[in-house]
């Protein structure tokens, strides 16, 4: 029982804001000696795991050419594109968000948007004017809730998008650790699983975007009869 | 043939580029140290397999000390908004079309490659495709949009200061996976899943790997982490072993059950607390609290889709 020292290490680290890392590194130490193994055998276990999965971080390689391309105005095209939506209602500007997002992400194009890059600049600021021509105005806590929901978007998007492409780091995870048992699988034949799940996905979160504007519209007519 | 140790030497080529190239960013307060980092990890692409395990553990320590004391900074500069305004009216749609190069390559190669096993490492297509995505993306991008190939690096040198640290989060956590597997977290936390499962249920055990990997990924904030130590426990044993179940829709929907996780979890991050600073919410939980509503209805969907897929 003691080895689950480690994971109350992982959370109160967590919950104390250390540096993940180092929270990594105290968990792995604690839960190595905590199993009776010495100091120089957990170095070299987290070594071995370290440089067996360098693979991980091959993905890193598409930095020089999101960088270059974004450079050259990469972000700034897709703004473009996303600016010709005007009109479309909250949920709708969402749902395309989301699908947009997922099959970005599911072609490998994980950090051509994300939390910094898109929704901040752009999604939640759109998401926000569409909310506010449904429901008139809008008090501090629902202008958070309709940016927590552009997130949120992103976050779902992203989550059950990438793993439908062949590189991403999970697929590659999971492709390592069933070779250590003996099963040898491609990337590929993961990478098809993930359709059904991002299929759900885009109901639920959609089904939900569809009823935040009902929720929103409804406001607006409250807004207007009272009028 | 080439084999995977050629995408490590292009990664390690470039990580030392960065490293350069940060060493030289005076507008970057902790310039050496961040240099540092990116050099321990081009030192980790070259000769990771030839300095030992030892070698590589103490590696691992210098990233931690650099990334935990504070060392990793980044400068300012990058192209101004109104520059790539312009660059983006007069390039218009060809940037998408050089962007989609990579995974294009990717999807090609990973089915092209096997008809050259003797060429090609036959167990590595797609990341081999990868990497070289990346290198005709380059060649048509630095030519069509007249750029020295060092911009281009330069550029994902910045990209890369921005990500920072938590670039290697995810191999850490993989490592960290690893030592609980010797440590025999996995057999603690998979007995106690276990108790919890109806003798001979299929049903039941499909629901504790699922909920599992779920509660495993909130724990860890990453179910990276879940994956190896509940699949240890009870994707391999019960599901595949003992139930016949086939492993890569067991794994691929398991781990998918684990992002559902992710979404509830402030141990994400990146992911639920970084937007929330990012947007300047008042609740710091918010981007979580509006993620609740998809992500269980889309665990019971993930641990349904296990059942009726796996073991027909």
């Amino acid at each position: 029982m003691w080895v689950l020292l480690g994971i109350a290490l992982i959370v109160a680290g967590f919950v104390l804001r250390f540096n993940p890392l180092l929270v990594i590194l105290a968990s792995a130490i604690a839960t190595g000696l905590a199993a009776g193994l010495d100091p120089l055998t957990i170095l070299a276990a987290f070594g071995k795991a370290f440089n067996d999965s360098r693979y991980v971080s091959v993905v890193w390689v598409v930095l020089p050419v999101i960088g270059l391309l974004e450079a050259h105005g990469l972000q700034e095209r897709a703004r473009g594109l996303i600016d010709r939506m005007r009109g479309a209602t909250t949920g709708r500007f969402l749902l395309f968000y989301l699908v947009a997002r997922q099959i970005s992400a599911a072609m490998g194009l994980i950090s051509v948007a994300g939390h910094a890059q898109t929704v901040r600049p752009l999604v939640a600021p759109i998401a926000e004017a569409a909310a506010e021509k449904q429901a008139g105005t809008l008090d501090e806590e629902q202008r958070d809730e309709i940016k927590a929901w552009a997130a949120a978007t992103d976050n779902v998007g992203v989550f059950f998008g990438e793993d439908i492409f062949l590189a991403i780091g999970s697929i590659l995870l999971i492709k390592g650790l069933l070779e250590q048992y003996g099963i040898m699988l491609e990337p590929l034949q993961l990478s098809v699983w993930a359709i059904p799940t991002a299929i759900a996905a885009l109901l639920i979160h959609g089904f939900r975007l569809w009823r935040l504007d009902r929720r929103l519209n409804a406001q607006g007519k409250a807004a207007e009869d009272a009028a | 043939m080439i084999t995977l140790h050629w995408v490590y030497a292009l990664m390690g080529a470039v990580f030392a580029g960065y490293a350069l190239l940060g060493a030289a960013d005076r507008s970057n307060p902790r310039r050496f140290t961040t240099a540092a980092f990116w050099a321990l990890l081009a030192l980790s692409m070259w000769a990771g397999d030839r300095i030992g395990d030892i070698g590589n553990g103490v590696l691992v320590l210098g990233l931690v000390a650099i990334a935990g004391f504070k060392g990793m900074g980044r400068g300012s500069g990058g192209v101004p908004l109104a520059e790539r305004q312009a660059r983006a009216d007069r390039h218009g749609n060809g940037l998408f079309a050089i962007a989609l190069v990579i995974p294009v390559t990717a999807l090609v190669g990973t089915f092209l490659f096997k008809a050259f096993p003797a060429w090609i490492d036959p167990k590595q297509t797609t990341l081999i495709s990868l990497a070289l995505g990346v290198l005709i993306a380059l060649a048509i991008g630095c030519t069509w949009l007249r750029a020295r190939p060092i911009v281009a690096l330069q550029q994902g040198r910045q990209l890369m200061d921005s990500v920072g640290w938590v670039a290697i989060l995810p191999q850490m956590l993989a490592s960290l996976g690893a030592v609980f597997a010797l440590a025999g977290v996995g057999d603690v936390v998979g007995g106690i899943v276990r108790l919890a499962i109806p003798d001979g249920s299929l049903l039941g055990a499909v629901i504790a790997y699922g909920v599992g990997m779920a509660l495993f990924t909130i724990v860890m904030g990453n179910a990276f982490a879940a994956f190896p130590v509940m699949t240890a426990a009870i994707g391999i044993p019960l599901l595949i072993h003992h139930y016949h179940g086939d492993p890569a829709i067991i794994c691929a929907i398991g781990m998918l059950a684990g992002f559902c996780g992710t979404l509830l979890t402030p141990m994400a991050a990146n992911f639920n607390l970084l937007p929330a600073a990012l947007l300047e919410l008042k609740d710091e939980y918010g981007v979580i609290r509006r993620q609740v509503g998809t992500a269980l209805p889309l665990l019971c969907v993930n641990i349904l889709l296990i059942y009726w897929l796996a073991f027909r």
